[in-house]
């Protein structure tokens, strides 16, 4: 694969990296533009469908996840970083298919037909598939001395409607250990991280995160690398053990090793200041 | 074998509801809630031999007053009040681990969010109400925007369950780091949305 040609995808970002996760969508679309990943955003998105819509009616969720597969553009993949929303719109299109009846009374309210062959990818599986050699040759800063644990939280490989699916694991470990970080893994990398009991039940969602934070703390670790931005916010605000560790989103590890200057106003937003730490390892003046 | 119901529950509230003496004779009861759930998650729990693994890898378990294993022979006995009325089926986040380490490879996480749903079509009493109001204001954010609002999320169940001062710090916190976005962001063909939750919302809500 030729190193300059760009590669065309179409991204879904969903509720959380486009609001409270912001710094993660900023840092994913800048590593993806340095490796020539062209992430062009889905017109027009709605919520995934997997939050409390499929919770609370589960066609109403259905319909949601339809509404933006029929907004996407053929002839490209699309792609995803929450894992949740990945999830829920796979297994959203692999129900349609088995349903025709539903796909065509959504397609003729639309208008929009409904891609059944569309191909919905996590970003890290992206690099994984698409861009090795792309991250080998961009490295600016070797990430050599960043002791992490990754951290997937529930959804990167649970849903059982999925288990027949192909399954891809470690890629967080295989992707920063290409640009020279150490992965620890002694630590609770699949543990849940509240989900929304964070929102409702605080205490009982507490005591949880410290379990994971400790953790890695035990697993001499310097800190956390997230696949999800809900689980990077929940590990954030409800960790109150006496040692916090900083939880950054992957992509801004991946966007730091790939020479990213614009790096403080994503990390003005965290709740644990990850740049004492950065500072330290002489990875940002 | 038959696992014991929680001790602490002989004189709860589930309990002073129902008018069936303890213990509960199985063939008895009605049984079609166990069927109804069966065929709607898609999921055959009849395989289930109480092996625990669920409720024992469950991060949420100590919030709930039954584990999923138990749940599920209450709802194969016909209890189908105390399993509707239950605070697991609300305290379940969905994380699938119970899903993913049952060696029969019950879904769980599926029979939950069914339960979920038919404990609301029916009117069972809720258990955990707090939760409920804010699937309820997550879906109202939805509804108006098309996408999560979360400052509006959070305002709006705030005012529903009254508990202003509790985790107010978190909230200060979020703000401060620009994290709760005061303008929500929003779908511009929001007629779609809209006509979607008249089709397939809770009575059109």
């Amino acid at each position: 694969m030729s190193g300059r040609q760009e590669l065309d995808f179409s991204y879904f970002p969903g509720c959380s990296m486009a609001t409270t996760a912001a710094e993660s969508n900023a840092s994913l679309m800048k590593a993806a533009k340095i490796v020539g990943l062209n992430l062009e955003e889905l017109e027009d998105w709605n919520c995934c469908g997997s939050s409390s819509a499929q919770t609370m009616c589960a066609d109403l969720g259905l319909a949601m996840a339809a509404r933006n597969l029929s907004l996407a553009p053929r002839g490209r993949p699309l792609v995803a970083m929450c894992p949740r929303c990945l999830h829920y719109l796979r297994s959203v299109q692999a129900r349609l298919k088995n349903d025709p009846e539903t796909r065509r009374d959504l397609e003729e309210r639309w208008g929009r037909f409904i891609p059944l062959d569309l191909e919905i990818i996590h970003f890290l599986e992206v690099l994984v598939r698409y861009a090795p050699e792309r991250l080998k040759q961009n490295v600016k800063r070797s990430l050599k001395g960043l002791k992490f644990v990754p951290y997937y939280g529930c959804t990167v490989f649970r849903p059982p409607g999925l288990a027949r699916e192909k399954y891809y694991q470690g890629e967080m470990e295989n992707v920063l250990s290409i640009l020279g970080a150490e992965p620890i893994i002694g630590a609770y990398t699949h543990r849940c991280c509240g989900s929304f009991l964070s929102a409702t039940d605080p205490e009982l969602v507490t005591p949880l995160v410290n379990e994971i934070v400790d953790s890695a703390v035990l697993a001499e670790a310097h800190c956390l690398v997230t696949a999800c931005a809900m689980c990077q916010l929940n590990l954030e605000i409800r960790c109150d053990s006496r040692v916090k560790l900083p939880v950054f989103h992957f992509s801004e590890v991946l966007a730091l090793a790939l020479g990213a200057e614009d790096y403080e106003g994503w990390f003005a937003r965290h709740l644990v200041d990850p740049r004492p730490l950065l500072k330290e390892l002489a990875l940002v003046a | 074998m038959n696992p014991p119901l929680p001790q602490e529950k002989t004189d709860g509230p589930i309990h002073e509801k129902t008018d069936a003496p303890m213990p509960i004779k199985p063939g008895e009861r009605d049984r079609s809630l166990a069927a109804e759930v069966r065929s709607r998650s898609g999921t055959n729990f009849n395989c289930c031999f109480q092996c625990r693994s669920c409720g024992n890898g469950c991060p949420f378990i100590q919030a709930m007053d039954y584990p999923p294993n138990v749940l599920l022979r209450m709802l194969q006995y016909g209890m189908d009040r105390e399993v509707l009325e239950s605070k697991t089926i609300w305290v379940c986040a969905g994380c699938h681990t119970c899903s993913s380490q049952c060696p029969m490879a019950i879904d769980l996480a599926g029979v939950m969010n069914t339960l979920r749903i038919m404990a609301m079509e029916r009117g069972a009493a809720v258990a955990k109400p707090n939760i409920l109001k804010f699937h309820e204001e997550v879906l109202g954010s939805l509804r108006r925007y098309g996408r999560a609002h979360k400052l509006g999320i959070m305002w709006r169940y705030k005012l529903r369950t009254r508990r202003w001062f509790s985790d107010m710090d978190t909230g200060l916190k979020m703000l401060a780091k620009r994290k709760l976005e005061l303008i929500p962001s929003r779908v511009k063909a929001i007629k779609e949305i809209e006509d979607l939750f008249q089709r397939y919302g809770r009575n059109g809500k």
